[in-house]
């Protein structure tokens, strides 16, 4: 992918604001929910992870921005795109263990992982190809889905 | 001076701006058709395709084409330059010439049809993991005459050469073209459109000026070729002979000439000296900051493809449409030149032709080209930067591998559009043109008339000369033609739509 700024906050607003709340409440249903944890903790728990991870991700967006500019061809490889998974999933789980934003625990960890990376790989998944399928012209504008050409 | 009926008159061409009488008082019948292309090649073929997505009918659009198929010429160079089917093009997996949406990509496509999903791994850890995954041209030119079958793209084409295309008197333009003698009653015929779309492609290919008088003067068209003509020749007497041959060029043409040579001294047993000449040898990375720097290597400086990927729908593509003059001339020289693929067998084959001593490298600037002594040969003499003597090199056979030529005065129907319609040129020269690529200074009351591929680098948009700058010029021109009520914008619903008539390659 080749994305501007504006382009890969648009692009993670977007999906995660549709893919990842669609996603989020498949999941609830499926995923590790430990004994005696009610439905609506673990709702709460899974919607504040997917509100960390679209929130805190402008500031990440930024900082691959700022990353990116030491490519000579200006884009973002599609591993990339998994490999920063890593740290997000990590610093999302941090916030979360620290009652940030709001106190949501105790959440499990197999619930969270459960959640973050079939979401992230579902989104990468998507934004790598079929999205272009509803949006024909997103990959030309780095991303972008308003703002004209 | 007046020409027989049914052909134009030496007034007529003198006089820029045509009415319905002139054609009718010289005999040429008109046709009215909303949408010509001009070209019928790849450009012409992407046009269409976007258009007919875009709910077009056939009877809407014709293209005045003397191509077989939208890949002929293309093939034809590709196939010189020593791409043949089975080998590989420098074009990215997404972009995708059959498929506007440009997914599936051509490696996804690939790994599906011959069960190898090494090529979907490939597409997934370039350009980091592995070189970038690129297409085999023969499955480009399957899936453009698939696509081309799907949209009645036969239908379309008219047979001919276009000889001019003028504004009208009363509004839009006439396009007059030669049909293939004996197929119409008359020798030329016009058609008379609210939309033009140029995509004429090169007018021929490009000979370094020293290279071209050594043929005129010594009318030797065997031992100096060019890589976009036929030279295969070249290659059969080599693996006959020890022989040394002189490349010239460092673009991806150069690698794939190289490639073949050394396969040849490799694989086939040629006993071939290849010398290699860089005119501008690069020593250091290119480039002005640490955020602007393309990596270089043993005088090659290397990128994915002919532009940085970004030029294509990124940062670069931002940038360049926000710049005007000699800014935009300088970012595009900077971010495209002369450049190559950096792919790890060809760099690896280089290193072992210079450890075995039959690839050398040599630079400087050509003096002049002249026979040896003996005539035997063909003398190469190239002055050194640093004032030192002239170094000569004498070869058997010398290989151009510098480029296309796209001198636009040399393309008689874009010249015509520059003397009589008002077109004018950008800053490299080429076709004026807009970010949405109308043609500029040419408007003719609600006619409009648009330009893609080669003959507008030096607008907006770098990489016009690609498949994605085909499609992506494609996009701009029918979004300009949807705001003017010609089509129905190509929104998400209309898109997944003909996405899935595509996929099941469901007749439009």
């Amino acid at each position: 992918m080749t994305p501007t700024l504006a382009g890969r906050i648009q692009t993670r607003l977007v999906m995660l604001g549709t893919v990842g709340v669609v996603w989020t409440i498949l999941i609830g249903f499926v995923a590790p929910r430990p004994e005696g944890t009610a439905m609506v903790d673990i709702y709460k728990a899974l919607f504040t992870a997917l509100l960390i991870v679209a929130v805190l991700g402008i500031v990440w967006e930024m900082i691959y921005h700022a990353l990116q500019q030491y490519r000579w061809e200006k884009d973002w490889p599609t591993i990339f795109g998994l490999v920063v998974a890593i740290p997000e999933g990590i610093v999302a789980w941090v916030l979360l263990q620290r009652g940030i934003p709001w106190d949501v625990r105790p959440v499990a960890a197999s619930t969270y992982l459960t959640m973050f990376i079939s979401l992230w790989i579902l989104v990468w998944a998507i934004t790598n190809g079929p999205l272009q399928i509803f949006f024909v012209r997103w990959r030309y504008r780095g991303g972008r889905f308003a703002g004209g050409w | 001076m007046r020409s027989e009926q049914g052909d134009i008159s030496d007034e007529l061409i003198a006089t820029s701006v045509w009415s319905d009488q002139h054609l009718s008082r010289h005999g040429i019948p008109v046709y009215d058709v909303p949408f010509v292309s001009v070209g019928g090649g790849i450009g012409s073929f992407s046009m269409v395709d976007t258009l007919r997505i875009a709910g077009i009918t056939t009877e809407q659009i014709r293209v005045v084409s003397d191509l077989q198929r939208p890949t002929q010429t293309y093939e034809y160079l590709a196939s010189n330059s020593q791409i043949r089917s089975k080998h590989r093009l420098r074009s990215d997996s997404s972009s995708v010439i059959d498929c506007i949406w440009g997914w599936p990509g051509y490696a996804l496509r690939e790994a599906w049809a011959k069960k190898q999903p090494a090529h979907a791994m490939q597409v997934l850890v370039e350009p980091i993991g592995a070189d970038y995954y690129t297409p085999q041209a023969g499955q480009v030119y399957a899936s453009v005459n698939r696509e081309a079958a799907r949209i009645s793209w036969n239908n379309m084409v008219t047979p001919g050469v276009v000889r001019h295309v003028r504004r009208r008197d009363r509004g839009d333009y006439f396009v007059l073209f030669t049909p293939p003698k004996g197929t119409t009653p008359t020798k030329r015929v016009a058609f008379r459109s609210r939309y033009i779309h140029m995509a004429v492609g090169y007018p021929g290919v490009r000979f370094l000026p020293d290279l071209q008088a050594y043929r005129q003067a010594n009318n030797d068209y065997q031992r100096v070729v060019n890589a976009y003509e036929p030279h295969d020749h070249v290659y059969a007497e080599m693996r006959q002979r020890p022989a040394t041959v002189v490349v010239r060029g460092a673009g991806i043409v150069a690698s794939r000439v190289l490639q073949r040579l050394l396969e040849d001294r490799e694989l086939h047993g040629a006993q071939t000296t290849v010398i290699h000449l860089f005119r501008t040898y690069a020593t250091e990375a290119q480039g002005d900051k640490a955020t602007f720097r393309r990596p270089v290597r043993k005088g090659w400086a290397y990128q994915g493809f002919n532009f940085p990927k970004s030029a294509w729908g990124g940062q670069m593509r931002d940038h360049l449409e926000s710049l005007e003059g000699d800014a935009r001339r300088d970012f595009i020289d900077a971010i495209g030149g002369t450049n190559t693929a950096p792919r790890k067998k060809w760099r690896e084959q280089l290193d072992r032709g210079e450890a075995g001593g039959y690839y050398i490298q040599a630079r400087g600037v050509v003096q002049s080209v002249v026979p040896s002594p003996d005539s035997r040969k063909v003398r190469t003499v190239v002055g050194t930067s640093a004032g030192l003597q002239n170094t000569q090199y004498d070869a058997d056979f010398i290989i151009d591998a510098t480029g296309l030529e796209a001198n636009i005065e040399e393309h008689r129907v874009i010249n015509d559009l520059l003397a009589h319609v008002g077109a004018g040129k950008n800053v490299k020269g080429r076709l004026d043109v807009e970010r949405d690529f109308q043609v500029r200074g040419v408007d003719s009351g609600d006619g409009r008339m648009y330009a893609s591929g080669s003959m507008t680098l030096g607008g907006y948009y770098a990489g016009v000369d690609s498949f994605l700058g085909l499609q992506y010029a494609a996009m701009r021109i029918h979004d300009n033609l949807a705001s003017h009520g010609f089509g129905e914008r190509i929104g998400p619903g209309r898109s997944t739509k003909q996405w899935w008539k595509w996929a099941r390659n469901k007749a439009i």
